[in-house]
C-alpha cells in the first residue's frame, strides 16, 4: 500500500472515531439548549398568564388542552405549598401529523384571585427523532467530504510534494553497478527529500568508484601475474630441453608444466572477463553464426573424435549478428567446450540454429543442473579439475554486453540457448 | 642473424636470449626505452623482440623510430597487455607480429623464424629438411619428390615441429600453436595423440620423424 493511502486509510478511521463522539457531544448539547430554551418559554408563558388572569379572570375556568395550551384545575392550599414545579415530557395526538407527537407540560401552581390553581402548559417539542436523524445524516456527509477532501489533497498535493522520492526510487529500481549510474535528482523544497537524494547519490558513486577500483584490481592482477607465469613455464621448458631426466622425473616435470598452463588459462579467462566488464572489445562487425559455429565445429573435431561425441550443426535459419568477431568466437567456443566437456561419451553434441536461436546441446547427468549456479564464476558442476570455472560466466557476460539472452534449460539433455533478436 | 631483445624484466629477458641463442642467433639485449633507442639508431638487426611497456617509454613509440629511419627490421612486440588495442595499434604501426605473454618457447622461436624468412629468404621460398620439402605458400609437402596431402592440422604441426626441430615441443605449446587460443580449456591434450599418429604415417618415407617425449610433448629428429 503506498504511503499516500496508508495515511489516508488511518485518517479515515480516525475521522470516523472523532465525528461520531463530536455528534454524541453535539446532540446532547443542542439537546440540553433545546430545552433550556422552552422551559424559558413556558416560564415566561406563565407569567403572561398571571397577567391575563387579573384581566381575564374567565381564563381561569379553562381547564381543556383542546381549546389552549393551557389549564387551570383548582387546588387546596395544601397542595400548593407542596407543590414543586416540574417539566414532564409525554406524547399528545397531533391533529396535522396524525400521530403522538412528544410535548413538554410545565406544571406549576399559582394563587389568583384568593385561590389555589395547578397550572399546566404545554408546548410542542423537538422531535429527537427527527433531529437524530438530520444530524446523522449531515455528519456522514461531513465525513464523506472530509475524506474525499483528504483523498483529493493527497492525490494532488502529496503526490507532488513526494515527487522527488519516488523518482529516486523509480530509478533506483533500474540502477546496475555494472553500469555507469546516470541518477538524475529532481530539486526539491523538502529537506529531508533533499538529505535523501544527497546521501543516496553518494552512496551510489562511492558503490560505483569501489566496483570500479575492484573491477581494475582483477585485470591490473592478472596483468601482474603474466610476466612471472611466462618467466616459469619458460624457464621449465629451457630446463627440460637442457637435462635428460628420467621418466619418473618427467613425469613431475609434466605436471608442474601442466598446473602452470592451468594458472596461465585461469588468468588468461580472469583477465578477459574483466576486460569484457570494463567495456574492451569496442570493435564489432556483422558476424555470421552459420560460418563461425561451422568454423568451431572444425576446430574441435578432433577433440570430439578423441571423445567419441559426434558434433554436428543443425541449421535451418541463417543468424547475422553485429558483434566482436574474438568474442563471438568465445562465446561458441565456450559453450561448445562446456558440452565437450562434459557430454557423456558416444553421445552427440548438437549445435541448431532456427528460429534466431542458437543452441548448443549435450547428454550428461540425468537430473537438471541449478541453472543460476552454473553461470555463477568459479562453480564447477561435477567438472574435471582442469576446468577453470569460468567458461560459462564468460559466455553470459558477452551475451549480457550484447543485450543478447543465454539461458539453460533441461529436456533430458542440457541445453544452453543465445536468443538472437529477430 | 642478428635480434635485438627488447624487455625490461631481466629473467624474461634470460629466458627469450637462452631460447634464441640455441638456433645460433646473435642476440642481443636492451633493457631500457633509451637503451633500446640508441641500439635501434646505431645498428641492424633483422629482427627486433619488443615489449611495449618499458619502464622509461612506451615501446610503441621505438616502433615509430624505426618507421622514421627509414629501417626495415621484423618486429614482433612482446606484451602481458594482451589488449586489443595495443595489437591493431603495434600492427597498424608496422610490427609483423603480436606475442602476448605468457607464451612458450617453441612459439617464440616458431614466431621469430617466421618472421626472418619472410623477411630475409624471399628468393627461397621453400623449406627443406631431409629428404622433405615444404612449399609455405600452397602449404604443400613434398617427400623425396613426391608429394603428400597433409590436411591443415597436420600440416600445421608439422611446420610448427620443424620450427622447433631437435628441440622439446610441449602438448601444450602445440595444442595452443594449431588450435588456437580457445581451445586452451578442453580438458586434456590427450586428443593430441592421434594426429601425431596420422601424421607420423605420412611421413613414413621421409628422413625425419616425429619422437615423443614421455608425458610431456614431441620432438621433431633427423634421422
Amino acid at each position: 500500500m503506498k504511503l499516500l493511502n496508508y495515511t489516508s486509510k488511518y485518517l479515515a478511521f480516525l475521522l470516523l472515531a472523532v465525528i461520531t463522539l463530536w455528534a454524541l457531544a453535539f446532540y446532547y448539547a443542542m439537546l440540553d439548549e433545546i430545552y433550556d430554551s422552552l422551559d424559558d418559554g413556558l416560564e415566561n408563558q406563565k407569567i403572561l398568564l398571571l397577567k391575563r388572569a387579573k384581566e381575564d379572570p374567565g381564563i381561569l375556568d379553562n381547564n381543556d388542552f383542546n381549546k389552549h395550551v393551557y389549564s387551570f384545575t383548582p387546588i387546596q392550599q395544601q397542595q400548593y405549598e407542596n407543590h414543586q414545579e416540574r417539566y414532564q415530557d409525554t406524547l399528545m395526538y397531533m391533529i396535522n401529523e396524525e400521530d403522538f407527537e412528544p410535548v413538554r407540560i410545565y406544571e406549576s401552581t399559582l394563587k389568583a384571585e384568593g385561590r389555589y390553581y395547578k397550572l399546566k402548559i404545554i408546548t410542542s417539542m423537538v422531535e429527537e427523532d427527527d433531529l437524530i436523524e438530520d444530524l446523522v445524516s449531515y455528519l456522514i456527509g461531513l465525513y464523506f467530504i472530509l475524506v474525499l477532501s483528504i483523498l483529493v489533497l493527497n492525490n494532488l498535493l502529496l503526490k507532488r510534494i513526494w515527487k522527488p522520492f519516488y523518482d529516486l526510487i523509480a530509478q533506483l529500481k533500474s540502477f546496475n553497478i555494472e553500469q555507469k549510474p546516470q541518477i538524475t535528482l529532481t530539486p526539491t523544497a523538502v529537506e529531508e527529500f533533499n538529505l535523501l537524494n544527497t546521501t543516496v547519490s553518494e552512496l551510489i558513486n562511492s558503490a560505483h568508484k569501489s566496483y570500479n577500483e575492484q573491477k581494475q584490481f582483477i585485470e591490473n592482477a592478472s596483468h601482474e601475474l603474466q610476466t612471472p607465469l611466462a618467466i616459469s613455464i619458460n624457464k621449465l621448458e629451457l630446463f627440460l630441453e637442457k637435462n635428460s631426466l628420467t621418466d619418473d622425473q618427467l613425469m613431475h616435470m609434466a605436471s608442474v608444466l601442466d598446473n602452470l598452463g592451468r594458472l596461465t588459462r585461469l588468468n588468461k579467462s580472469l583477465l578477459l572477463l574483466s576486460k569484457i566488464e570494463n567495456k574492451q572489445f569496442q570493435e564489432a562487425e556483422p558476424i555470421d553464426f552459420n560460418v563461425l559455429a561451422q568454423e568451431c565445429i572444425t576446430d574441435f573435431k578432433e577433440i570430439a573424435i578423441h571423445k567419441g561425441i559426434d558434433l554436428k550443426l543443425h541449421a535451418t535459419d541463417g543468424i547475422q549478428f553485429k558483434m566482436n568477431k574474438d568474442l563471438a568466437r568465445i562465446l561458441l567456443t565456450n559453450l561448445i567446450k562446456n558440452a565437450l566437456v562434459h557430454g557423456k561419451p558416444q553421445n552427440p553434441v548438437t549445435l541448431s540454429i532456427a528460429n534466431k536461436q542458437l543452441k548448443v546441446r549435450n547428454t550428461g547427468t540425468a537430473s537438471p543442473l541449478d541453472a543460476e549456479l552454473i553461470f555463477a564464476r568459479f562453480k564447477k558442476i561435477g567438472a574435471t579439475e582442469k576446468s577453470t570455472g569460468l567458461g560459462l560466466p564468460i559466455a553470459r557476460a558477452i551475451a549480457e554486453k550484447y543485450n543478447l539472452t543465454l539461458r539453460y534449460t533441461f529436456d533430458g539433455e542440457h541445453t544452453f540457448t543465445v536468443q538472437f533478436p529477430k | 642473424m642478428k635480434i635485438l631483445i627488447i624487455e625490461d624484466e631481466p629473467q624474461m629477458l634470460d629466458n627469450m636470449r637462452d631460447t634464441l641463442e640455441q638456433e645460433r642467433y646473435l642476440v642481443e639485449t636492451a633493457s631500457t626505452f633509451a637503451e633500446a633507442s640508441f641500439k635501434i639508431g646505431s645498428y641492424d638487426y633483422d629482427c627486433i623482440l619488443l615489449d611495449i611497456m618499458l619502464p622509461d617509454g612506451n615501446g610503441l613509440n621505438l616502433l615509430k623510430q624505426l618507421k622514421d629511419l627509414g629501417k626495415e627490421e621484423g618486429v614482433i612486440i612482446v606484451s602481458a597487455n594482451d589488449s586489443l588495442d595495443d595489437r591493431i595499434q603495434g600492427l597498424n604501426m608496422g610490427a609483423d607480429d603480436y606475442l602476448p605473454k605468457p607464451f612458450h618457447t617453441a612459439e617464440l622461436n616458431a614466431r621469430v623464424q617466421a618472421v626472418l624468412r619472410r623477411r630475409n629468404f624471399e628468393g627461397n621460398k621453400y623449406i627443406e629438411i631431409g629428404n622433405v620439402v615444404i612449399d609455405p605458400e600452397s602449404r604443400s609437402l613434398t617427400i623425396a619428390d613426391k608429394e603428400v596431402i597433409l590436411n591443415r592440422k597436420e600440416y600445421d604441426i608439422l611446420t610448427y615441429l620443424i620450427s622447433n626441430k631437435t628441440r622439446l615441443v610441449t602438448k601444450a605449446a602445440l595444442a595452443e600453436h594449431v588450435w588456437g587460443d580457445h581451445i586452451d580449456q578442453a580438458d586434456s591434450f590427450d586428443f593430441i595423440y592421434s594426429q601425431i599418429k596420422n601424421l607420423r604415417k605420412k611421413l613414413e618415407n621421409a628422413t625425419i620423424k616425429v619422437g615423443a617425449v614421455y608425458g610431456i610433448g614431441y620432438k621433431l629428429e633427423l634421422d
